[in-house]
């Protein structure tokens, strides 16, 4: 069976190869910081089952500081001009389209064939994690597709890799620690502390009042916390079941559905979404960290509303 | 209550623009220790909690080969194409985007479009190439903002086309939390509650990139990316 681990082995593998590339880097004056934060990045993917928990620990807060403390280089791999890369487009014209396109056939066909198949009895794929290694596998096709139909060297996928890693680059470490975060603020129980403040000083009197404070909270917790699946159990348990629900007789599925589309709406509007919010201000090279939210807050603003409204006209209608 | 502390931190550690990787473990480390834990303890709890969310950022194997048609000259490619075909205007591109995204992740295909996989390497040039064939060349500020709401408009299908799939996490989350409530809930019935706000989210954020479009056509004050 294809496992997650085997999907790590190789982020692992690719992190230490930028890691190399990224030291033996000359035009990088930084190019120790960043050879050193992919590599203890390899470390985690290669062996963060085997440095235990406390490991762990010491081994991100070692990443925060050198990413945090002074900035990390952008590595310059030695590449074609502008000039030859449009004679490359024209020469190849839409053959360049051919690799970008086996990435999603290849999750399809992952998601929608292969999680199905068995080989003895044994799935071939992690059910649990179709999507990710389906993911893993269409990237290395892919790449194997590019290297020969587009006749790249076989330093491409890597030097031009790491290029691309370092524009992200300390915003790619972002999602996973507040992942990490969210799992702090779970042990300490700061969901249910919110929770318990808007519960406690809103008296929800009426219907109006109560799909406010459920869907401003959900959007307002998510803000907080970066994540609409984190405001969820709180915000449900303390206003949507007790209130919605039980006092006034609402439609579960029509709360709750509703309910986490207006976290969404917080998740449109926080830095703390990073991968939705900061990763593409990096990889589109915005100067402002967060050109992103602010294109998307009227359309957040404006949902949350219509939410609001939709909730209260189709949650009571029987 | 005081726990919130770490809360704070998060919020006037990114207002004050402290790099977030050093604001995120900052506030981890406050909020386990004022809940009581020793720095032993809350750093193995972060640390633990780090490693098994690995596959946040296995996704980035997608890089190479982004990188090796970038080399290529996919982004060149793709601006081509586009200003081959004159109906092809800035917001007709995206508003066909946000409908590809959202019907697709409504099936659930969220991972065959990205801000890496499909964002950075294609519709951002194939925007900017549209509104360059009608406006001739941009400035930077309507470049970064045609990229700005490129990237919102990814963003904006996929959070609003996931939940109309049975099978997607939010959907299991709430059939979970709503059964152990003792609601028993079929997700379909979830999933469809969904549509609503997706239709209003294709309406909303479709006539934005109107307005956008026109925005940009005139070569006024962007509103995104100031």
């Amino acid at each position: 069976m294809i496992k997650l681990s085997l999907v790590y082995l190789l982020a692992g593998l690719v992190f230490a190869a930028y890691a190399l590339l990224s030291v033996r880097d000359a035009n990088n004056p930084k190019r120790w910081r960043n050879g050193a934060f992919w590599g203890l990045f390899a470390l985690s993917f290669l062996a963060g089952d085997y440095l235990g928990d406390l490991g762990n620990g010491v081994l991100v807060l070692a990443l925060a500081v050198i990413a945090g403390i002074g900035k990390l280089g952008q590595g310059a791999p030695a590449g074609p001009t502008p000039a030859e890369k449009f004679g490359s487009a024209q020469r190849l014209g839409d053959k360049l389209f051919v690799p970008a396109l086996i990435v999603p056939a290849v999750v399809l066909f992952g998601t929608l064939v292969l999680k199905h198949v068995s080989v003895s009895g044994q799935p071939l794929f992690d059910p649990k994690q179709t999507t990710l290694i389906s993911l893993a596998l269409g990237a290395v096709i892919a790449v194997i597709a590019a290297l020969l139909l587009l006749r790249q060297p076989l330093s491409a996928p890597l030097q031009e890799g790491r290029r691309l890693m370092d524009t992200v680059g300390w915003a790619a470490l972002l999602p996973q620690m507040l992942a990490a975060l969210g799992a702090v603020f779970a042990l300490a129980g700061v969901g249910q502390v919110i929770g318990g403040l808007v519960t406690t000083w809103i008296p929800m009197d009426t219907k109006l009042v109560a799909v406010a404070v459920y869907c401003l909270g959900m959007a307002g917790f998510t803000l907080l916390m970066g994540n609409a699946f984190a405001a969820f159990p709180v915000m449900t348990a303390g206003v949507a079941l007790p209130f919605l629900i039980h006092r006034f007789g609402g439609d579960p599925a029509v709360v709750c559905s509703i309910g986490m589309l207006s976290g969404f709406c917080g998740t449109l509007s926080t830095p703390l979404a990073a991968n939705f919010n900061l990763v593409p201000s990096a990889l589109l090279e915005l100067k402002d960290r967060y050109g992103v939210i602010r294109a998307q807050i009227p359309t957040a603003v404006a949902m949350l509303l219509i939410n609001m409204v939709l909730m209260y006209v189709l949650a009571f209608r029987a | 209550m005081l726990i919130l502390l770490g809360v704070a931190v998060v919020v006037a550690g990114f207002a004050i623009g402290l790099n977030p990787l050093l604001v995120v473990v900052a506030s981890a480390l406050v909020t386990g220790l004022l809940a009581g834990h020793s720095l032993v303890e809350v750093l193995s709890a972060f640390g633990k909690a780090f490693n098994e969310n690995r596959y946040v950022s296995a996704a980035w194997l997608i890089l190479p080969v982004i990188g090796v048609l970038e080399r290529a000259g996919l982004q060149e490619r793709a601006r081509a194409v586009i200003s081959g075909f004159r109906a092809v205007t800035l917001p007709r591109l995206l508003i066909g985007y946000l409908l590809f995204r959202q019907l697709t992740s409504a099936l659930g295909l969220t991972s065959i479009a990205g801000q890496a996989q499909t964002v950075r390497p294609l519709v951002a040039p194939m925007a900017e190439a549209a509104a360059e064939a009608r406006g001739g060349p941009l400035d930077d500020e309507r470049r970064e903002s045609i990229r700005a709401f490129t990237a919102a408009t990814d963003n904006v299908g996929l959070l609003f086309g996931e939940d109309i799939f049975l099978a997607i996490g939010s959907i299991l989350l709430m059939v979970g939390f709503l059964a152990q409530s003792g609601i028993v809930m079929e997700p379909l019935h979830l999933s469809l509650w969904a549509i609503p706000t997706a239709i209003a989210a294709f309406l909303v954020h479709g006539a934005r990139l109107i307005l956008f479009g026109r925005k940009i056509a005139r070569g006024g004050a962007p509103e995104a990316g100031q």
